[in-house]
């Protein structure tokens, strides 16, 4: 296990009668993409700000590179921001944006020349120099915030939903190359997004929150295929959480079928929930082993794919998503069968 | 509509035209038309020793009042802005409030106080009424380019090393540049001009260009006191010109 570079221990912090963030640990380990990923109002926007020290917690401490910087202010911290809006000074040219941080740290100003040069190059925006950040498109600008960021070399990126304020097209462009950078300068970096695409793309690691605190820190594999929390199962990627009834370790009945279960040690007699992603459920045309009656409840075309919601015969709703082109014609009210894969489900804590 | 405005515009500019018209009278009375063209009055102006006086005390109250109230107010801007303040609103009020103070009462009340101090010969009395006096359009300009500023430029500049001095000399100020150009133009013109307060705490020897005008005119009736009127129209105009030519006056007061 590498050590943590940022570290938050215990952190809380209130704005008034609102717990922002609850009690918080997290640690970030060297060189990694982590991901602090949630609804808006779940606290991640508040931890990073904690991290940069524009924010300093009602509880806890926070360290970087094993060192308390709690009480420390943000301009001590020698850490890189990328904001949202991107916060680029509209009085300074783009090289002398780029330039702040290091002329802060009163670096030579040969050095700064070439610096600011070689961060140019490595946002491909060799040319944009001498322009004022108003004159660039917004895809140009989040580039000029990358690279101040990145020029005088940080401890740590934060990085705050700095995709949000793209169209969709340039935002994709932008993750890629977001990444490829990452990699190439190799920093630590924390990355706040309320997108879960995003997230599944470009972390090593993704701590899911809501309510201030973590509900799952893991690879984002893990988070899509083991949700720890009926919270994690519903906001990545969908889930249909089944009620059911245990009949043995491994056998669970539902809606009046029984269906196998592998991967989860059941408690015979137990109450479960059962939680199934979309594309893993099956049409089936008749009764099959690990099927359950169903009628379809609504269908929305989406292009490659239909979502169908299916009503089981207890009213639980469950979603399929049907890959078109369909296996057979769909109507509102039709009568299907659904098979749920036994691997397929991920019983929650 | 368009006659409407024509006659507004005619109304507003008719008083100035009609004292430049009768500033180049060359005979000795206040008459509209004039009955030639002269420049007799701008030489006696120019050469008045009382005139010359107060035209000095004027700069030196102005750039002493406006230098004072240009930190102040920007201060005064951040803090009703920024700060936690309990009751934010009364605190605005009475920022703002010598705009709706009578100038003769404002004017009492320097005298009165000058008096208990003993510093009725002071020209400091002088400069710290048009400090209060201008205070309001400061505040009122600086305030609105505060309100513009985005705070997360301020953090990025912590983010990227700056120590909150070095924040507010490299971003802060430089981005309240237009609310700052506006009230000290609203400074310099108001300072310049004022004339009913000055007048009840100026003595012969500090008075300033307005109060030495009143009293010139209390005494004589001559076209110089036009010449001198034109005189002040004439740098108002440019002040005004160069502001909106070089500062985009349109963008400071319509905030975009």
């Amino acid at each position: 296990m590498t050590r943590a570079v940022v570290e938050l221990r215990g952190c809380t912090r209130d704005y008034g009668a609102v717990r922002a963030v609850d009690a918080l640990d997290l640690a970030v380990r060297d060189g990694e993409f982590l991901a602090l990923l949630g609804p808006s109002g779940c606290g991640k926007t508040t931890t990073l700000n904690l991290i940069a020290g524009f924010v300093t917690p009602t509880a806890g401490r926070v360290l970087i590179d094993g060192d308390d910087v709690t009480g420390r202010p943000p301009h001590l911290r020698g850490l890189g921001v990328v904001f949202q809006s991107y916060a680029l000074f509209p009085h300074l040219s783009v090289r002398d944006n780029i330039a702040f941080g290091l002329r802060e740290r009163r670096v030579p100003a040969a050095e700064i020349e070439r610096r600011v040069g070689d961060a140019l190059e490595l946002v491909r925006l060799d040319r944009a120099g001498r322009q004022r950040p108003g004159q660039l498109s917004g895809g140009m600008q989040q580039r000029v915030a990358l690279a101040r960021a990145l020029v005088y070399r940080p401890r740590v990126l934060l990085l705050d939903e700095p995709l949000a304020a793209l169209d969709r097209k340039l935002r994709e462009g932008m993750r890629d190359e977001l990444r490829a950078i990452q990699r190439s300068v190799g920093i630590t970096t924390v990355f706040v997004t309320h997108d879960q695409a995003e997230a599944l793309g470009l972390s090593d690691r993704i701590a899911v929150m809501n309510h201030g605190r973590i509900e799952q820190l893991g690879a984002p594999r893990e988070i899509y295929e083991r949700p720890a929390t009926r919270f994690v199962a519903d906001f990545i990627g969908g889930s249909s959480v089944l009620r059911g009834r245990a009949v043995t370790a491994d056998r669970v009945s539902v809606a009046g079928g029984a269906l196998q279960v592998t991967g989860a040690a059941l408690v015979a007699g137990a109450e479960v929930e059962l939680a199934i992603r979309p594309e893993r459920v099956r049409l089936a045309t008749g009764p099959a082993d690990n099927a359950l009656a169903a009628a379809v409840d609504g269908l929305v075309y989406q292009g490659a794919q239909t979502e169908l919601t299916a009503r089981l015969a207890d009213g639980q709703r469950v979603l399929v998503f049907v890959a078109e082109p369909a296996p057979f014609p769909l109507a509102v009210g039709q009568p299907i069968h659904l098979h749920l894969p036994a691997d397929a489900f991920m019983p929650l804590a | 509509m368009r006659a409407v405005v024509v006659a507004l515009v005619a109304f507003l500019t008719l008083p100035t035209l009609v004292v430049i018209a009768v500033s180049f009278n060359p005979t000795a009375i206040l008459s509209f038309p004039p009955a030639g063209f002269s420049l007799r009055w701008y030489a006696n102006v120019l050469a008045y020793p009382q005139f010359q006086r107060a035209a000095i005390n004027s700069v030196y109250v102005t750039a002493g009042a406006v230098a004072l109230a240009m930190p102040i107010g920007t201060l005064a801007a951040l803090a009703l802005e920024r700060e936690d303040l309990r009751g934010r609103s009364v605190w605005a009020a009475l920022l703002l409030s010598p705009l709706v103070v009578p100038g003769v009462a404002a004017g009492l009340g320097f005298l009165i106080l000058a008096a208990a101090l003993g510093l009725l010969r002071s020209p400091a009395v002088l400069i710290a009424a048009h400090v209060t006096l201008v205070l309001p359009f400061v505040v009122r300009s600086v305030w609105v380019s505060v309100r513009n500023l985005d705070p997360a430029l301020e953090r990025a500049a912590a983010s990227l090393g700056a120590t909150p001095w070095r924040v507010f000399w490299r971003v802060t100020l430089p981005l309240l540049r237009p609310g700052l150009f506006a009230g000290l133009l609203f400074a310099v013109i108001v300072s310049v001009n004022e004339f009913v307060v000055s007048l009840f705490i100026a003595n012969r020897v500090t008075e300033t260009l307005p109060v030495a005008m009143f009293t010139y005119v209390v005494n004589y009736t001559d076209p110089s006191i036009a010449a001198l009127s034109s005189l002040f129209i004439g740098a108002t105009v440019l002040a005004v010109w160069l502001a909106d030519r070089y500062l985009d006056l349109s963008r400071v007061f319509l905030g975009h």
